[in-house]
């Protein structure tokens, strides 16, 4: 699908600047190499490993993408010989240098054409596995390769050079063991001359893990340059200036899922990745679940879409709460109309789409242009991204909220420089949009831009009004003191303000006007169930799960699952119908930390009892039954196995509690 | 000083190796003494050991090149495994010789073949007459290997009934590789550590060919007075003379000084070199940018260093998470219910501490503690509802991934892991604010 790649354009442009800086460094990691080292400082010079320390934030989840982009990337640029190591992969150098030597002459058969696979094959499964071999290996492939590109005089192999270093990509720093590391780092120092290897640390905390995982001793064979990665706030905020402020797509987010799946991303794992998966998980559930969603497309699709509909989507629209809304406020011969003939609907849809994209165009834009304002305003009233400004317009109509009154206030307080630099960057969003609904308002924008211009011209003959407070310094009581202040606060209000404070007022007032035309709830706009998708708690349901939670509620009351009508129960007491683990489970809930199983066996048998009738207690009371002994500690097994309690050595007979209160 | 004096090399040679090997002739002497001349039967094994770069693996390799003795050099830590490595000692042996020969890849998987081919090899060639030297670097590394390795090693000779004779070299002393069983005790000798002097002596020996060697022992004599303190290691001293080397002579280049002016010289490097300590040194800043930052005349300052980083931005939950771990790992358990319940009961504070625990928990170390606890704190400082989601546990996994929180033991997940806080109050604060 499109999205897809669109996504992945947007990764790679905002990877770009760093792989830029990782490339140059590679290239240059190796320079001395490929130079002479006659002069007498490389001569003296202990050789480092050069290190690349990718510090690229926690959200692990999101590393492989931008490794297997930056692979590529070095493939295209610097080098064709990359290894990636897992630590799960290393355990011990052995398995790190077999790992490595089967990626980095897997690759050598990627390179070379295919007539000699037989040869590598052959001498795959008994090559040794030691830095010598792979030094043979090296020369042998830098050989072949120069000897290629001189015979057959190729250009387009010549991109890598001579001698392309070998990158070792550590996909996880964190996770290696201290002592695979050190021996690989000391036993590859040991051959720099022979193998320009470079490697690559990805780092998910921060780069003292560096010197907390190797000793000095190893350090300092190591040449560590650091590269930070965009911050996965800004990351996130990017993709959703990308993905959801723009009219490219559709389909849009209601405002609780937008805050669903930024919750998600903010409280828990800061994967961008997941976010976007999240985001598709939505667009499938939309198209699954609402039925007129039929309509989601481009508007020409959409139009071309309405006639073919049939009388059963006809009615499936009109059953939508906005539309009835809408059909409610039509004078009565036309909500008959509307409700009765489909050809009239469809007219009306087709209208009604169209005001709908009208209107989304328009409010991204007046979106950006109060985001302008409000991103500068101290304390940021309305949030500092605008992602949550966004979300404080889907809610509700944002100029009734106390945010929004509050920030008009500080802006009314902007200077005047700020203004107009705030005004310029309107105006070039404004320009930029692609709906020509805003020229007048351009026009109206480059007019108090002007104005201010003006006022600056006249800065010099602005008079000064000095409000005497001569009069404060008289000796008075205190009662005439309390008149004179509020008098003198009663003039300054009233004071006749400059022309810039009424300038001012007025951008203030206009910027107001355009937010209360244009950024309407879209909840508010008929037909918007088309285009959004609002259902949080499926979404909910299904990123966030809570297992303990769903563990809980099937044991505790066994109807929500199974909905059988003898289980429905009142809550408090426990009834015998329910299934022995319920049983046991709920009886347990009472218990401390240890659990005396003889009590709990009695208690069980007791509850089944009941249920059985009163033939039971005749036979023997305090004998209980083999049966129910069976079932009882079948059920026990079943709550051990679930992990809610384990056999405790402290005391005969009991068990431990591993959970404890109600869940 | 002794002159090295050896009636089966030549006086010429015997110079020659002299130069190379400054402060360091006692040893070689010495070494030469046990060696004999070749044909003659030389201890079957000797361990030398020393502090880092004291100079044990450049000696033994100078020794054996310049007098062109017949020999075998493997780095243990290189070849990690006892296969690994007996292969290699065979594959130099045969091309150590015979290079026409080609090298063919034999398979000796124990000491018993080892010992087969060695004496087929030694055979083969004409290394009958002469004593045949394995020098195994690195030596400690052997312990790890299977048990027969190390004292198989050590009674080579006696095994292959061959003039050989191996030499090992290790940091450690010989009492740390005694194995329990006993075994052969080779000839141990010393490699003390270099003094100033001799360091003095080493470094200032290398001089560029621009400047000379007056000046670069002046140069030495500075550096040695910043890091003879903190750094004996000879390597790095080298490394970090060249890089400082270009700020020391830029007076001399603008012909502000000349090269006698030594004070002048010293005040101009001595901040600088100071700067190196606190930074290259400890690889804070790697040797390519300290060099870059020379060239452009910029201030370190501006280049932060890896720890400068510590940073890092995690989860809200993961914070709170992490937050909890370090409280859970702190705090005694019987505060818990002071510390985070609303009604707590009364407080005794008589005998409130035992005796034991006025010592600062932070002297004592992070202590394990169950899941259960983890999560009760965590809902109890986090002000909204915290569900216990799939994505919070998750998350306590990834933090132990991460390395900020450790598991202990190895426990099944179902048996109510423990975990144990790894990271530092200053961390914490930096996360807590």
């Amino acid at each position: 699908k499109s999205l897809r790649v669109y996504l992945q354009q947007i990764q790679e442009d905002l990877n770009k600047q760093l792989f830029d800086n990782l490339v140059s460094f590679l290239r240059k990691s190796h320079s001395e190499f490929q130079e002479k080292t006659t002069e007498w400082t490389c001569r003296m010079k202990a050789r480092e490993i050069p290190t690349a320390a990718l510090v690229l934030g926690v959200n692990v989840t999101d590393h492989d993408l931008t490794f297997r982009s930056l692979s590529e990337v070095l493939q295209n640029t610097v080098t064709p010989y990359i290894a990636f190591l897992e630590a799960k992969d290393c355990p011990g150098i052995k398995n790190l240098m077999q790992k490595l030597m089967g990626q980095l002459m897997n690759c050598n058969i990627d390179v070379d054409s295919l007539e000699d696979e037989d040869y590598v094959q052959v001498s795959q499964n008994r090559v040794r596995c030691s830095m010598t071999s792979l030094i043979n290996w090296y020369e042998n492939v830098t050989k072949k390769t120069d000897s290629e590109t001189a015979s057959k005089k190729r250009t387009s192999s010549s991109q890598h050079w001579q001698s392309p270093p070998v990158v070792v990509i550590f996909k996880d720093m964190e996770s290696f063991t201290t002592k695979v590391l050190q021996d690989f780092i000391v036993i590859s120092s040991q051959h720099i001359h022979e193998l320009p290897l470079v490697l690559i640390f990805g780092i998910a905390t921060s780069p003292m893990i560096v010197h907390s995982l190797l000793p000095h001793s190893v350090s300092s064979l190591l040449c560590v340059e650091l590269f930070q990665s965009l911050s996965c706030k800004e990351h996130l905020s990017t993709v959703i200036d990308k993905l959801l402020l723009t009219t490219h797509f559709p389909f849009k987010l209601g405002v609780k899922v937008l805050q669903v799946l930024i919750n998600i991303f903010l409280y828990h794992d800061f994967s961008v990745q997941n976010f976007i998966k999240g985001f598709q998980l939505c667009v499938m559930e939309h198209f699954f679940s609402q039925p007129v969603s039929v309509l989601c497309c481009q508007l020409e699709d959409a139009k071309k879409r309405v006639n073919p509909l049939s009388h059963e989507q006809c009615e499936n629209i009109r059953r939508l709460p906005s539309f009835r809304r809408y059909v409610e406020s039509q004078a009565s011969e036309k909500q008959i109309a509307l409700l009765t003939e489909d050809n009239f609907l469809k007219e009306t849809i087709q209208k009604l789409l169209e005001d709908l994209n009208v209107y989304h165009e328009n409010y991204i834009s007046v979106l950006r242009c109060l985001h302008v304002f409000t991103s500068s305003l101290p304390k940021y009233p309305l949030g500092k991204q605008i992602r949550e400004l966004h979300c404080a317009c889907l809610e509700n109509q944002v100029w009734e909220t106390k945010e929004y009154e509050s920030s008009l206030q500080l802006a009314r307080m902007l200077n005047k420089s700020d203004l107009e630099t705030m005004l310029q960057q309107c105006v070039e969003i404004f320009v930029s949009s692609p709906e020509n609904e805003f020229d007048k308002t351009v026009k109206k924008l480059k007019e108090f831009l002007t104005q201010f211009q003006k006022l600056e011209d006249a800065f010099q003959e602005r008079d000064v009004s000095v409000p005497s407070q001569k009069e404060l310094q008289k000796k008075t009581d205190l009662y005439h003191l309390q008149k004179t202040l509020l008098e003198l606060k009663e003039s300054r209000r009233s004071k006749k303000l400059t022309k810039f404070e009424m300038l001012r007022f007025e951008v203030v007032d206009y910027i107001d006007s355009l937010v209360r035309n244009y950024l309407v709830p879209a909840d508010h706009k008929t037909l918007h169930e088309i285009v959004y998708f609002n259902t949080a708690s499926v979404l909910r349901e299904h990123l966030n799960a809570a297992p303990r939670i769903a563990l809980h509620t099937a044991l505790n009351n066994p109807y929500s699952y199974l909905k059988n009508q003898a289980l429905k129960s009142d809550g408090g007491s426990i009834s015998n119908k329910a299934p022995d683990i319920c049983i046991v489970y709920k009886l347990h809930l009472e218990c401390g930390r240890l659990i005396n199983l003889v009590d709990w066996l009695e208690a069980f048998s007791t509850v089944v009892m009941a249920g059985e009738g009163l033939n039971a207690d005749t036979a023997s009371s305090d004998q209980v039954d083999d049966v129910i002994h069976a079932r009882f500690i079948r059920a026990v097994s079943e709550l051990e196995l679930l992990g809610f309690i384990k056999p405790s050595k402290q005391k005969t007979d009991h068990v431990a509690r591993l959970t404890w209160g109600g869940c | 000083m002794p002159n090295l004096e050896h009636p089966a090399y030549p006086a010429a040679t015997l110079l020659h190796l002299e130069s190379l090997v400054p402060c360091r002739e006692s040893q070689v002497s010495l070494l030469l003494s046990i060696f004999g001349e070749r044909h003659q039967f030389s201890f079957p094994s000797i361990f030398i050991y020393g502090h880092t770069s004291s100079g044990k693996t450049y000696v033994m390799q100078t020794l054996l090149n310049t007098l062109q003795l017949p020999h075998v050099f493997v780095n243990c830590m290189e070849y990690f495994t006892s296969r690994l490595l007996l292969e290699e000692i065979l594959i130099q042996l045969q091309s150590c010789s015979s290079e026409t020969e080609q090298t063919s890849h034999v398979p000796c998987d124990s000491f018993n073949d080892f010992v087969r081919l060695f004496k087929q090899a030694v055979a083969s060639q004409e290394l009958q007459d002469q004593t045949f030297y394995i020098v195994l670097d690195r030596a400690e590394q052997l312990r790890e290997m299977e048990a027969n390795i190390l004292p198989a090693f050590l009674r080579l000779q006696e095994l292959t009934d061959r003039n050989v004779t191996v030499v090992l070299l290790s940091e450690i002393v010989w009492e740390l590789f005694r194995p329990n069983t006993g075994c052969f005790e080779p000839f141990t000798l010393y490699f003390p550590d270099y003094s100033i002097g001799h360091l003095q002596k080493i470094l200032s020996q290398n001089h560029p060919p621009e400047y000379s060697a007056d000046f670069y022992a002046a140069y030495i004599n500075i550096l040695l007075g910043v890091f003879y303190m903190v750094c004996r290691d000879l390597k790095e001293l080298q490394h970090l003379a060249v890089l400082n080397f270009s700020k020391y002579c830029e007076p001399v280049v603008r012909g502000e000084a000349n090269e006698r002016d030594t004070r002048k010289l010293w005040k101009n490097v001595e901040p600088h070199l100071k700067k190196a300590m606190q930074t290259v040194y400890l690889r804070e800043i790697s040797s390519s940018q300290w060099e870059r930052l020379q060239k452009e005349e910029g201030e370190p300052g501006q280049l932060k260093g890896l720890s400068a980083h510590t940073h890092v931005e995690l989860p809200y939950y993961s914070k709170f998470l992490l937050i909890a771990a370090y409280l859970a790992s702190y705090n005694p358990v019987r505060t818990d219910k002071r510390f985070f319940l609303k009604h707590h009961g009364k407080i005794r504070k008589t005998n409130f501490m035992k005796k034991h625990e006025k010592t600062s928990n932070h002297l004592l170390g992070p202590k394990p503690f169950p899941l259960d606890r983890l999560l009760a704190i965590l809902y109890s400082i986090v002000d909204k509802r915290v569900a216990p989601t799939a994505n919070i546990f998750s998350q306590i996994t990834s933090l132990v991934t991460l390395q900020l929180l450790s598991i202990v033991g190895h426990n099944d997940q179902l048996d109510g892991p423990r975990y144990k806080c790894t990271v530092s109050l200053d961390f914490i604060r930096a996360v807590a604010r």
